[in-house]
């Protein structure tokens, strides 16, 4: 009678199917979709020709030159990752900046005004992003709101060229990426035993070294939450570097568009998908190497 | 006792000039006048109200009282948590009224022990030695020698939340000691701990006292451990010190119906003292000697004696509540109020309830008492 145990078993499985089954079609398939791509040739217009190339995988890094056919690197795809691994980290650290005072902040309030402030925090949620962003160029546009308030109090007497910057970028992805940072954070801080501040200040500890040696170490969980909340969609940011930065100022998520849109070139566009992903689950593996040897106990 | 002292610190101010200074060369702290005031007008909340107290050095000294009395707050005034609102807290002569927790040498065992979850044992019982700037061979030196004194030394390298509740104690205990402070502050250390192991760390704390010869200040509510562990028992009530003095004082000698009723049993009877004594109900005469008018007399249950019907005063037996070493019988006396007399049990003759007893009470214990 070992029935009901394997009945057990296959009710599981024929209750997870459905959910199973999702993930398949919508996130391991276009997945698998865009790997098959990359090692693809590109159409004549658009699409793939299904012959098996790593032309798109060269060109990730290197192009060849049209007349002679010497090999050289790409710099301008190399200036774009990078661009974008620094602005994304740039954005990180940002974010952290204003986040760990914020998220304290709020912590701090007795419930019903935490209640209040953690509305507020989410509160541009509720809008699109897209709005959003075009609320951030009025304010920094060369007639916009912080140009027209600074000129209008004399400090400065011609407009500052904000937009179309990696500033303005930068700007636009700390202010939309800044909750997905407060919110682990205050989950942390939340849980945090404020006791250990007493113990530590008791204990000879500067309030710096209380910060460092107690309460950044304690929280960690929810900055490491924070940082890839913020860093992993800033990699792939689409829209802010799009409005914000102009035609030039292209992220990652920009020139991958290029190439399946103006650039017709599909298994590049693919490719260059596949790097981003690999740029990013790069940094998670190096993150948790690194956490696993500061904590001796793990 | 504070008129006392308030005559020492005027006395110290005038004779300072001659160098040699009683409180600065015999107590480790001193709070002069301490008050602490929360909020302010009509909100104001007087948690402490103009505390003086002399705390000698190498001394177990706790604070008793239940909880609100300002016990807690008048010991976070000497960690340096909270600035008196009033007054001046001095440690070793030296004013500190103002000085941050991190600079003074005196040092916390925290109700809830407040052990960093990230740093194991060992990391934990450095921490203030690491923060001081001390060596790592010197603070390698010190955590063992104090988690030795604990007897922890196998637990060096673990968590502290793989310890049990009792551990947890003594690693809080040893994170406070190893800095070597001048005073240790103990906050209601044992209150999380059950009766068997808090019994055990009772002991415990005040062999790690004598070792260590610190000045420990302890914290509580339980006026049982107050007496087993303490040189000297200050008894708070309402932000107010109300008696200073060794267990055997504050028990035997209490100073008013808050103390007496606060450590251990009391009875308290109501009586009208005249030259004879104190009438405690119409006829029968206590030979007390108080001061005339409406007294009340504390006397405490073993005081209280059982014997033969006939002899002392005339008595019924209520109850009677065996509690294994003890038994409590409460005694209704004839004309006047019921006392407890508490009687070891399987010594002489067990009354039941219901039967005439004659009760005697020794003239000599009872304590006649102010409001």
């Amino acid at each position: 009678m070992n029935g009901p145990g394997r009945s057990k078993a296959a009710n599981g499985w024929l209750l997870s199917a459905p959910a199973l089954l999702l993930l398949l079609i919508a996130a391991s398939g276009p997945l698998l979709i865009v790997a098959v791509y990359s090692f693809l040739e590109k159409g004549d217009y658009s699409g793939v020709r299904w012959i098996l190339s790593g032309e798109a995988w060269f060109r990730v890094l290197f192009e060849r030159d049209i007349f002679d056919g010497t090999v050289s690197l790409a710099d301008a795809n190399l200036s774009i990752f990078w661009r974008s691994v620094k602005l994304s980290l740039a954005t990180t650290l940002i974010t952290f900046a204003l986040g760990l005072p914020t998220a304290w902040f709020i912590a701090t309030r007795p419930p019903k005004a935490r209640a209040v402030w953690l509305f507020l925090i989410t509160i541009p949620f509720w809008t699109n992003l897209l709005i959003r962003t075009f609320a951030i160029m009025e304010v920094i546009r060369n007639q916009g709101l912080l140009n027209t308030f600074l000129i209008n109090m004399g400090v400065i007497s011609e407009p500052i060229q904000i937009l179309y910057t990696d500033t303005a970028v930068l700007i636009g992805m700390a202010y939309v990426y800044l909750p997905l940072m407060v919110l682990p954070l205050f989950a942390a801080i939340d849980r945090f035993d404020f006791k250990l501040i007493e113990a530590g200040y008791d204990l000879y500890a500067t309030r710096w070294r209380i910060l460092r040696s107690v309460v950044l170490p304690i929280i960690k969980p929810g900055i490491v939450a924070g940082c890839i909340l913020v860093f992993v969609p800033s990699l792939g940011a689409y829209v802010t570097p799009r409005v914000l930065g102009g035609g030039k100022n292209m992220m990652i998520g920009n020139f991958i568009e290029l190439q399946f849109g103006q650039g017709q070139n599909w298994p590049l566009g693919a490719a260059l998908s596949m790097v981003l992903l690999i740029i990013v689950m790069g940094a998670l593996l190096v993150y948790t190497r690194v956490s696993d040897r500061d904590d001796p106990h793990a | 006792m504070q008129q006392r002292l308030l005559n020492v610190l005027t006395r110290r101010s005038l004779v300072a000039h001659e160098g040699a200074s009683e409180l600065s060369e015999e107590n480790a702290v001193v709070a002069q006048n301490v008050g602490k005031i929360y909020g302010t007008g009509a909100a104001a909340f007087t948690a402490l109200g103009d505390i003086s107290i002399a705390i000698r050095k190498g001394e177990f000294f706790t604070l008793l009282g239940p909880s609100g009395c300002g016990k807690t707050t008048l010991l976070r005034c000497i960690a340096g948590f909270e600035t008196p609102t009033s007054g001046a807290i001095l440690l070793g002569g030296r004013d500190i009224t103002g000085v941050p927790p991190n600079q003074r040498p005196v040092n916390t065992v925290f109700q809830s022990y407040a052990l960093f979850p990230h740093l194991t044992v060992a990391e934990n019982v450095g921490f203030g030695l690491k923060m001081q700037g001390k060596s790592k061979a010197e603070i390698d030196a010190a955590v063992e020698r104090v988690l030795a004194l604990v007897k922890l030394e196998p637990f060096a390298t673990r968590l502290p939340a793989q310890l049990s509740g009792g551990q947890q104690q003594r690693v809080a205990l040893a994170r406070a000691l190893a800095p070597e402070p001048e005073v240790l502050l103990l906050d209601e250390p044992l209150s999380a701990l059950d009766l068997k192991l808090r019994k055990a760390m009772q002991v415990e704390l005040k062999r790690l006292q004598t070792e260590t010869g610190i000045t420990f200040i302890f914290v509580t509510h339980d006026q049982e451990e107050a007496l087993t562990m303490s040189d000297r028992i200050g008894v708070m009530s309402a932000g107010a010190l109300l008696q200073v003095g060794s267990p055997h004082e504050i028990y035997e000698k209490p100073v008013n119906r808050f103390v007496a009723d606060f450590i251990g049993e009391t009875n308290f009877i109501e009586g009208e003292a005249s030259a004879a004594g104190v009438e405690i109900a119409p006829g029968v005469v206590l030979p007390v000697t108080g001061h005339g008018g409406p007294v009340t007399l504390a006397v405490r249950p073993e005081q209280v004696r059982i014997e033969e019907p006939g002899a002392g005063l005339e008595a019924e037996v209520k109850e009677a509540v065996y509690m294994g070493t003890d038994t409590h019988y409460t005694l209704a006396l004839a004309g006047g109020p019921q006392v407890v007399a508490r009687v070891q049990s399987s010594a002489g003759p067990e009354p039941r309830v219901g039967d005439k007893v004659g009760v005697t009470i020794d003239a000599q214990s009872v304590q006649v008492l102010s409001e």
